[in-house]
């Protein structure tokens, strides 16, 4: 037996890539991108900083990132400093990697930026669709492993909860490895397939329409049922005796309906399935689905029950048509009042296109939330509940990547962000399972000071510049952080 | 993590998978042929680590994957201790390129592995090779055209990111091929040596990087102060071992530089320039 036991750390295996490097302590992959820092696996790529006013590299996948850019100078000529491959100081309590200062407008500005390691961290996904893609609590799932869940709808659209600290960390390996997995892929703008339980297959990428089913969605409902039935009454009246439009949540029947009564329509005596709300409007004609309006209707004439023999008459016409005006079909009654298929006049048609055209494309919607731990505080000053409280007074601002965070009110420094906003492949991850996503702090340097800041680490922006950078456009959507973080804390008292 | 792929200024495409960086430009098709350079580039780092064991053996089998041949193809000739990973970036560059032309119509067009670079040239295409030194100084220019029967040039270090079991700042090869001239330049580089001088640190390189295929052989880790003499001598082992690829024909030029010293072996002239 040896006397001198050193306990030698293991190395770890890197799975950025095929050549999978078993990287020791202290040391880097082959790519010198990826090393493994005190047994995390950690990215090592170039600092990004986000150039106002000078030229930026286009990158070639996204269009809105420069290929088209036209090289406008934007306003002022500053350059921001990402903490986009900034590397990051997890688990050590050091200072940020860059505490950089920059002189605006006269206020010595300070921007702490550091990749953050967030454990508790997931994406809201909002995605614009009627189509039915499973029901509320559902777990979404990918090869079988649960990575979150359907949560509340909003207004035309269906939303989902995905990853989170339970799942990264709190189920089995496979569970957080595939959800770490799928929330990079989703926050770095890629393409991501997830099977509903009891619902649908559903591909997600962020700025893209959803793939429902092997389907991709075009657009957005123009309204529920009723709703739609308020806009368009007095364009359908002149031409039909009976509308019903066909939708999940409310499906509307014109005649019947408040505004087809304003316009004195006879009833028509066509009744359908379902039940009624109030006149006109019914509730669960036909079963969540992806056929008609968010329903599982694919032939119209199933949510119709026999029409009223007292009221209907033959020759009644009658369109029948979904929120989103992608599906319509016109019927005329016969003598035994049986609704029969019959040519649309141009002028109804037409309002079936108004209704496609009335409604928006259908999106994808990615946001980044996420809370910053203690060690990534403690990176910014000696005592981290002073930075959580310069953010609550709106001392400090906080971005992701150059983008603004949304902080959540209460405790904690808990951002939510759309990654669209952010510079492309601005996340990383690490093994634990967790993410890796960039994280700014702008303060004036005396606020800075006020709160503790590691004073002794600040590096003037030019000596950060001189380093090996990758340079990017600002997003469209993006705002100038030090102009925000001004404007903030001007307005603040 | 996919290929990432970014679109430099000057219309030059930069891909990265792993280790590999490529920087890419082409005369002709250019949508045509980056669409294929990175299309090729998706599988290959697979391919290598299909048979990455074979590669790393001196005197191994030929392996099967079209990378992986090259590579070993690029090594047979050569004397002494060298794997078939001696040449990967060449052959990298190599097949990279070859699936642009064979893509697109292109007049011209280069794939630059990290100083490694593949070229094509045809008709009246040039194409011009700066060489800077250490301290950034231009060392020379070269104007190459299709008739010079060179695909390749590679550079080779103590300043790359590859292990050397020599002194060498850096040895620039032209060759027929990008993989000839990878092999080349990384052996040449090894042979600029002073065997046994105090002020070079050598450590075995599977200790400076795991799963080296130099395995337990020593690499240079630190050079100290050397005397002109020094590196004189050293610089003068390297152009032994180049003369004699010139001579089987593996290498058509050479430059290898040394703490503000050069020798070359010159293109067109097959003339020896000493310059202090």
């Amino acid at each position: 037996m040896p006397d001198d036991v050193r306990v030698k750390p293991e190395k770890i295996r890197c799975d950025a890539c095929p050549v999978m490097c078993f990287i020791a302590e202290g040391k880097a992959g082959a790519c010198d991108r990826y090393a493994n820092h005190a047994g995390e696996l950690v990215r090592l790529d170039p600092l990004t900083v986000i150039e106002r006013g000078a030229p930026a590299v286009a990158f070639l996948d996204q269009d809105k990132d420069g290929s088209e850019w036209d090289g406008d100078v934007f306003q002022g000529s500053r350059n921001f400093v990402t903490a986009v491959g900034a590397g990051t100081t997890y688990p050590d309590y050091k200072p940020a990697p860059f505490i950089v200062s920059q002189d605006v407008d006269d206020v010595d500005m300070i921007t702490v930026v550091t990749e953050g390691i967030f454990s508790y961290c997931g994406v809201k996904v909002k995605i614009d669709t009627d189509r039915f893609i499973g029901h509320e609590q559902a777990a979404v799932r990918i090869n079988g492993e649960p990575i979150g869940h359907v949560t509340t709808s909003e207004y035309g659209s269906k939303m989902l909860s995905l990853g989170g600290v339970e799942h990264l960390t709190g189920g089995s390996k496979a569970e957080g490895r595939i959800t770490c997995d799928a929330l990079l892929k989703l926050c770095n703008c890629e393409a991501v397939t997830m099977q509903i339980d009891e619902g649908a297959a559903i591909t997600v990428q962020a700025g893209k329409a959803p793939i429902i089913d092997g389907k991709p969605e075009k657009l957005m409902r123009v309204g529920c049922g009723s709703a739609t039935i308020g806009m368009f009454a007095k364009q359908w009246e002149p031409h039909v005796d009976e509308v019903i439009v066909v939708d999940d949540h409310i499906t509307g029947v014109l005649s019947e309906h408040e505004a087809g009564k304003q316009l004195d329509m006879r009833p028509s005596g066509i009744k359908i399935q379902g039940r009624r709300s109030t006149p006109g409007r019914y509730f669960q004609v036909a079963e969540p689905g992806t056929g008609w309006g968010g329903t599982d209707v694919e032939d119209p004439l199933s949510v119709l029950k026999p029409a009223d023999a007292k009221k209907a008459w033959p020759g009644l016409r009658l369109l029948m048509v979904s929120t989103t005006g992608e599906q319509w079909a016109y019927y005329e009654l016969d003598e035994n009042l049986q609704p029969q298929p019959a040519d649309i006049s141009d002028e109804l048609r037409l309002s079936a296109d108004r209704i496609a055209e009335n409604c928006e494309p259908s999106l994808c919607s990615v946001l980044f939330m996420g809370g910053a731990g203690g060690s990534l505080r403690a990176g910014v000053t000696d005592n981290p509940v002073r930075l959580t409280r310069s953010v609550k007074d709106a001392l400090t601002y906080v971005s992701c990547g150059g983008a603004e965070a949304y902080v959540w009110p209460g405790g904690g420094i808990t951002v939510m962000v759309d990654v669209l906003d952010m510079p492309s492949n601005s996340f990383g991850y690490v093994p634990t399972p967790a993410l890796v996503a960039p994280i700014e702090f702008t303060l004036r340097r005396e606020d800075y000071s006020a709160l503790g800041g590691h004073m002794d680490y600040i590096q003037t922006a030019d000596a950060v510049m001189a380093g090996d950078l990758r340079k990017v456009a600002p997003a469209v959507s993006q705002t100038d952080p030090y102009i925000v973080q001004q404007q903030k804390r001007n307005g603040r008292i | 993590m996919e290929v990432q792929a970014a679109l430099l200024s000057g219309d030059r495409l930069h891909l990265q998978h792993g280790p590999i960086d490529l920087i890419i430009g082409v005369e002709g098709d250019r949508a045509k042929a980056f669409a294929a350079a990175r299309a090729r580039l998706s599988s290959i780092l697979a391919e290598l680590m299909d048979e990455i064991d074979l590669l790393k053996l001196a005197d191994g089998p030929a392996p099967k994957g079209v990378v992986a041949r090259k590579m070993w193809k690029a090594v047979q000739k050569h004397h002494g201790f060298v794997t078939p990973m001696a040449g990967v970036a060449g052959a990298v560059a190599e097949t990279v390129l070859t699936a642009m032309t064979e893509a697109a119509d292109l007049k011209r067009a280069y794939v630059n592995n990290g100083g490694d670079i593949a070229l094509h040239l045809t008709g009246d295409a040039t194409f011009s090779v700066a060489m800077a030194g250490v301290n950034g100084d231009a060392l020379g220019k070269l104007k190459l055209t299709a008739n010079d029967a060179i695909r390749g040039i590679a550079t080779s270090g103590q300043r790359g990111r590859s292990l050397s079991f020599g002194i060498a700042e850096s040895v620039t090869t032209l060759a027929q091929s990008a993989s000839m001239a990878d092999v080349a330049a990384t052996l040449i580089a090894g042979a600029v040596d002073l065997p046994d001088h105090l002020a070079i640190k050598r450590v075995p390189a599977e200790q400076v990087r795991d799963e080296s295929d130099l395995g337990a052989r020593d690499v240079v880790t630190y050079v100290g102060s050397l005397s002109k003499a020094d590196c004189a001598n050293a610089l003068d082992a390297g152009l032994r071992t180049a003369r004699a690829m010139r001579n089987n024909k593996l290498i058509q030029a050479a430059s290898l530089h040394l703490r503000g010293q050069s020798r070359q072996i010159d293109l067109n002239t097959r003339k020896v320039l000493a310059h202090a």
